[in-house]
């Protein structure tokens, strides 16, 4: 290893010693990178869940009932003895396909929505705003749960009607309840970001000019306007996927969003955390372990939203 | 100014139309035929027939809609269907505001006192352990599901430990810190409320300190705050008395927008510390199925949201003139 390597300039002296400047770029970027890989490991067990999963998610042992953590169950069982690690680990799926598909809904709406608003003005613009406006106006939490629980029903009977009365017994449309009530609210917070970054940026030079020697208004909004505001965009959307898992859990934990037995880990705190808190304080582990896999995971993508954040807004980062 | 405050008002009303459109309209094609509710499921056809009739269920949307309108703005929001039955529901939730008001203010002041210091050393110490610890701390605020931090801080602090150390024979009991509220409501001065409130304010830090950490590397990069060192102010000074008052402005606008969440009960801690306010009725209404009280609930919240947001604007409006011609 060659050290003059790391050695500055001569006449430039550094503020810090090459030592200090990786320790401090790597302090900057550690909750990022902890985030990240807690992140990766989600979806490596996600896709992989039924290879990691011990025991069907859904498979209840009444001769092994409220066990302790073991060998044979490593988060213990709950009391219908469904093994609790089977399930925490097919809840990771769950997580990942709603935070997937809301994030695809919130883009699919609020991206195009917002960069016209941005780009066009005019009737688009308030059009779209006011509507952003009458959404947020809604108490969150509770405006999505009203949702999710008036929805549901009609969506069941649909798909009963169209003769998909197996889908609609088999939980698997409690997903696109929760994807829908989430996506709806969702996209106006991205759609506002989204314009507020295009009207900074379509008034740069390099947007006037690619107008001017005739690229199309579309091309100039795709390749050009959203390519560069995209930084506060890829923020937002780290913390927002943070917040639908927390969503998703909150209405699986209120029996609204997907029901037992799918596994969610909102709805494995619901079946553990009012039955033995006060009761078994010996059974903590079923409460404490999907508590701390779902805060891990939203820890996981607010410390990248930070993380990033810090990276990539030059107004802040020195 | 004149015409900046008029537009905001104008746009009021067609705000609360669109709101109050689409709560009614969840409400009456939600589930639960409301009649079906109160009948029970053996009721005769013929009788619910005739009660859908009464309540003017069969009549068409906007007949319904306006009615509802009506009574609304006579401060009649129907009545409960389920538990609190044939209760006015603009009495259920006027009794149980005052709670949750006292709650979340004392969430906001808990909010502020903690956020607003930990932001404040965080923005001067940036890039240090102690801002990373700060940074890590609020990340974990927002990130522990309410779910979560309600059995487990319940556990913690309102359940009897009982610890052995069989070695020395030692039996010691630790009672619990915090009574819980469990229906019976002390005022805002008593030990039942700190647990509630403390997890309802873990949003709140998050919020302050983000915005104040951020607020304090802007302002210290100004210039003002560099002509205040050149002139040979203490640092002190400096923070203090410039970049911190900066600082604090985009906070003040913060703390007017959640005014307007004040009348909000977090429904899943009111409802598991037993807090009698409109959360915890919100939360049993949900479950039943009462959708009058959910509508007006929705209703009352979106109003005091959209009157704190105009509010904020035009008070803005008058003290910042940049935001007058661009608004």
């Amino acid at each position: 290893m060659n050290q003059t390597a790391f050695l500055p300039a001569p006449g430039v002296r550094p503020s810090y010693s090459p030592s200090m400047q990786l320790a401090r770029r790597i302090m900057r970027n550690l909750p990022a990178l902890l985030g990240a890989a807690v992140i990766f490991w989600m979806i490596v067990v996600a896709i992989l869940a039924p290879v990691i999963a011990r025991y069907p998610y859904d498979q209840t042992d009444l001769n092994a009932v409220e066990q302790a953590p073991s060998a044979q169950h490593w988060f213990g069982t709950d009391a219908l003895g469904r093994d609790m690690f089977s399930r925490v680990v097919w809840g990771a799926r769950s997580a990942v396909f709603v935070i997937v598909m809301v994030t695809v809904v919130d883009l699919a709406l609020g991206l195009p929505l917002g960069a016209m608003a941005g780009y066009f003005g005019g009737w688009i613009d308030t059009l779209v705003m006011r509507v952003a406006d009458i959404l947020f106006a809604f108490p969150g939490l509770l405006f999505v749960f009203f949702i999710a629980a008036t929805i549901k029903p009609g969506i069941l009977a649909w798909a009963k009607s169209v003769g998909l009365g197996d889908l609609a017994r088999s939980g698997y449309l409690d997903y696109a309840v929760v994807i829908i009530a989430l996506g709806v609210v969702g996209w106006a917070g991205l759609a506002r970001l989204v314009r507020a970054q295009v009207l900074t940026i379509k008034e740069r030079e390099y947007v006037i000019s690619a107008h001017a020697i005739g690229v199309p208004t579309w091309k100039v909004i795709f390749r050009h306007v959203l390519p560069n505001s995209i930084a506060p965009i890829v923020v937002a959307l780290s913390m927002g996927m943070g917040d639908i898992a927390l969503s998703e859990g909150y209405l699986s934990f209120l029996g609204i969003g997907l029901q037992p037995p799918a596994p969610s880990w909102g709805n494995i705190l619901a079946d553990n955390a009012g039955r033995y808190w006060r009761t078994f304080p010996q059974m903590i582990w079923l409460v404490l372990i999907p508590g701390l896999v779902l805060a891990a995971v939203v820890f996981a993508f607010n410390f990248l939203g930070d993380g990033l954040n810090e990276a990539l807004n030059p107004e802040i980062s020195t | 100014m004149a015409a900046f405050v008029i537009r905001r008002l104008l746009w009021l009303p067609v705000l609360l139309f669109f709101v109050s459109v689409i709560t009614f309209a969840l409400g009456l094609y939600g589930p639960g035929d409301p009649v079906q509710v109160m009948l029970g499921l053996h009721a005769n056809p013929e009788t619910i027939a005739r009660l859908r009739h009464e309540y003017g269920f069969d009549q068409p949307f906007y007949v319904q809609y306006l009615n509802y309108v009506s009574n609304a703005l006579h401060g009649n929001f129907g009545y409960s269907l389920v538990k609190y039955r044939d209760q006015p529901v603009g009495k259920l939730i006027a009794d149980r505001l005052p709670v949750t008001i006292q709650l979340n203010l004392l969430a906001i002041l808990l909010g502020v006192g903690i956020g607003v210091p930990l932001g404040l050393i965080a923005g001067l110490k940036r890039d240090t352990l102690i801002d990373l610890a700060i940074r890590a701390i609020v990340i974990a605020g927002i990130s522990f599901p309410i779910i979560f931090l309600n059995p487990v801080l319940t556990f913690i602090f309102s359940r009897r430990h009982e610890i052995a150390i069989t070695t020395a024979h030692l039996n010691i009991a630790i009672g619990p810190l915090l009574p819980m509220v469990g229906g019976q409501w002390d005022g805002m001065f008593s030990l039942k409320i700190i647990l509630p409130a403390f997890i309802e304010a873990t949003g709140v830090i998050a919020i302050m300190t983000r915005q104040m950490r951020a607020g304090m590397i802007e302002e210290l990069s100004m210039d003002y705050v560099r002509t205040a060192r050149a002139k040979g102010l203490r640092e002190r000074a400096v923070v203090v008395r410039h970049a911190m008052r900066n600082a604090l402005i985009p906070i003040v606008t913060i703390l007017g927008l959640m005014l307007g969440g004040l009348v909000a009960g977090s429904f899943l801690v009111e409802s598991w510390f037993g807090v009698p306010g409109v959360g915890a009725l919100a939360y049993d209404a949900l479950f039943s199925r009462d959708y009058y009280i959910i509508m007006a609930m929705v209703l009352l919240i979106a109003v005091a949201y959209v009157i704190a947001n105009l509010v904020v604007d035009v008070a803005y409006g008058f003290l910042d003139p940049r935001i007058r011609q661009s608004g």
